[in-house]
């Protein structure tokens, strides 16, 4: 497979050359299309301390179809769903925006930019986007306590 | 035709459409904001040969059918006028018609204003008549989606330049096409980049299964983008229909068209035929029918209120002793009075004079009422649904019995017609009918409902003398004929009348019995 290539050369480049704040490893020694991914929250965020674990699941069609990704840690966030699945969908990672050229590594990028900057007007959380607008402190306290309770 | 064709020496839509409708239909958004009264008037007055024709009733709409074959006609026509009119090729033109949602006045003004930044937000840039894209070898090339670096790749990039291998590339369109459907905007797979690949370039990239898939595709999207113009919804069904009835007409007519595959539905929502009733309520009455109708029968049926919080109660118990257990009134079941004026007379409840009780039955009957009126209108509108159905099964042995009548009596082929036309009538009265009843619920009651239910209750007298007689053995079928004949006439006549009269009620407005119309609205 093409795709093949495509990933081994990615998870070369992305682990000698690792995004901020982000340690990278395949989930299962023989499977390539499951990455296991360990993130810091952001410095100046709410998630500042916090470790955590997303799952990207790159399905067979990929890069033609994009990452599938997932929070495994519970995160108070407008992006991502409240739920066992943690899914998230952001710009880049729908189907209709999402090009073959784009890159793991610019994945995770958005991803960390988000956590530092949520974008609640494209939130899959409707309630925490508005506390987040709303009343900043109530949001900051409640993520910061699921941190604490989950993140560590 | 005014001096401005003659300008325009490309075929116009006109000249596909035939009359003066289809232009004023062929340009949606803003500039078609021509009046559906004046379209019909307009239309009353234009055509000599129309008057020859006998008039036009007021539920019957202007429409018509078009094949693949004028649908890739008419956007052929399209495309070659504005490239005229915009000096582009063809491919281009076609890709910005496409971007402006075929609404070419609109295009062009935007074009003339503005002609780089509509070129740009099409996806085609400045340079469109340099040489055509063509795939390549390069040397040093890699694929940015594969990573392939083999001597000799062949490669393709679009006027932008972003360059990837033709496996690549086509497979990007594979997906595009096959997956996610979409062919008029399939975007340049670079990064960012929002060139759209255009026909020819695909036909060089993709392989003859998949063009056929493109092409149909992006007659989809003309049809879907075009406010005049649906796709007939029969399975199967190529054919698209052109009608000039707008959304905001839809409370003030049904407009029912006919397909050349025999399917009638409607333009305004192409659910099946459903005159007389309008498209909203349809909606209203479906979405009621879907929540309320088997439970609203079962609490009908079941249940009692309680008499003083008014929750529903079932029975499950013996005893008449009821004790609600959210307010914990205590009343008899039989007369729904309170218990306590029973005394200890438990098992038969002779106390029917009592006050409490007659008021209490009088609320549940208010509040029953409403139920009642809403399970009348269902059931009725239910009933013809089924009739029709069972109709139908008639009608798949009514072929048989046609042969059967012919060879029992001396009856010809020609003459033993009329049973099939008696069975069309019955399905389409009975489709009329079951609308009727939904459009019923809706109405207030004033003069124009009463004459409205008298011509309900003509057409349904009429339709179940004839279902009567179409289900008579095969034998009396014969010396029944002139009699069903006249029935046929009669019931087809009895349904034009209903749809005449709801139409030009329609148009002139109609009012609706708010308290049900509001009922269950949904967004």
């Amino acid at each position: 497979m093409a795709a093949n290539k495509r990933i081994m050369k990615e998870l070369g480049e992305i682990n000698t050359n690792p995004p901020p704040g982000c340690a990278i490893r395949l989930a299962k020694e023989d499977d390539i299309n499951l990455w296991d991914v360990t993130m810091d929250g952001p410095q100046d965020s709410p998630y500042t301390g916090g470790k955590f674990h997303i799952q990207i699941v790159l399905p067979k069609e990929y890069p033609f179809k994009p990452p599938v990704l997932t929070f495994r840690t519970k995160i108070y966030h407008p992006n991502v769903t409240n739920d066992d699945k943690g899914a998230m969908c952001l710009g880049m990672l729908r189907a209709d925006e999402w090009k073959p050229p784009n890159k793991i590594v610019d994945v995770l990028k958005l991803v960390r930019a988000v956590l530092a900057a949520p974008q609640p007007d494209d939130a899959v959380e409707a309630g925490i986007a508005n506390e987040f607008k709303t009343d900043r402190k109530a949001f900051d306290k409640t993520a910061q306590d699921w941190v604490k309770k989950y993140a560590k | 035709m005014d001096s401005d064709d003659e300008v325009n020496s490309v075929i116009s839509s006109e000249d596909l459409g035939g009359d003066a409708d289809s232009s004023v239909g062929d340009f949606g958004g803003d500039d078609s904001d021509v009046d559906f009264d004046e379209l019909q008037e307009h239309d009353g007055f234009d055509t000599q040969e129309k008057d020859l024709k006998p008039r036009k009733k007021a539920f019957e709409i202007d429409h018509k059918v078009y094949s693949p074959e004028d649908i890739q006609r008419q956007q052929d026509d399209q495309v070659a006028e504005v490239a005229t009119l915009l000096e582009q090729p063809h491919e281009s033109t076609a890709i910005l018609l496409r971007y402006g949602r075929w609404n070419k006045e609109r295009l062009i003004e935007q074009y003339m204003d503005n002609q780089e930044e509509v070129l740009d937000k099409a996806g085609l840039g400045q340079d469109v008549q340099k040489s055509p894209p063509r795939i390549e070898v390069i040397d040093g090339f890699v694929c940015d989606i594969c990573c392939e670096d083999t001597p000799g790749l062949r490669s393709f990039a679009l006027k932008c330049g972003h360059r990837f291998c033709v496996d690549c590339y086509r497979q990007y369109l594979a997906q595009k096409i096959r997956g996610e459907g979409e062919a008029a905007r399939i975007k340049c797979p670079g990064d960012g980049c929002n060139r759209v690949v255009d026909a020819k370039s695909l036909d060089i990239l993709v392989r003859t299964d998949l063009t056929d898939r493109y092409h149909q595709l992006l007659m989809r999207t003309y049809v879907d983008d075009k406010e005049n113009l649906k796709w007939c919804p029969s399975p199967n069904c190529v054919y698209a229909i052109e009608c000039g009835v707008r959304k905001r007409d839809l409370t003030r007519v049904v407009p029912t068209v006919f397909c050349d595959c025999k399917h009638s539905f409607c333009f305004g929502c192409t659910l099946p035929d459903h005159q007389p009733c309008p498209c909203s309520l349809v909606k209203l009455w479906l979405k009621k029918c879907e929540d309320d109708s088997e439970t609203a029968n079962w609490i009908s049926a079941n249940t009692k209120e309680c008499p003083k919080c008014h929750s529903t109660i079932e029975k499950n118990g013996g005893c008449n002793h009821m004790t609600c257990r959210k307010c914990r009134n205590e009343f008899c079941w039989m007369c729904m009075g309170m218990w306590s004026e029973h005394g200890t007379s438990w098992y038969n409840c002779s106390r029917f004079e009592e006050k409490s009780g007659l008021d209490a039955r009088d609320a549940q009957a208010r509040s029953r009422q409403s139920l009642e009126r809403y399970l009348h209108y269902f059931n009725r509108y239910h009933n013809h649904e089924q009739s029709a159905k069972l109709d139908k099964d008639i009608f798949h042995k009514t072929e048989k019995k046609m042969t059967l009548l012919q060879s029992a009596s001396d009856m010809s082929w020609i003459e033993v017609q009329f049973l099939e036309e008696a069975s069309q009538a019955l399905q389409r009265c009975r489709q009329t009918l079951k609308w009727t009843y939904a459009f019923a619920y809706y109405l207030a009651r004033n003069n124009e409902t009463e004459i409205f239910e008298d011509n309900q209750k003509n057409l349904e007298l009429a339709v179940e003398d004839l279902s009567e007689m179409f289900e008579k053995p095969t034998d009396q079928l014969s010396g029944l004929r002139v009699e069903m004949m006249d029935k046929t006439t009669f019931c087809n006549r009895r349904r034009i009348v209903v749809l005449d009269d709801t139409a030009k009620r329609l148009k002139e407005g109609v009012s609706y019995n708010l308290h049900f119309y509001g009922f269950g609205v949904v967004c």
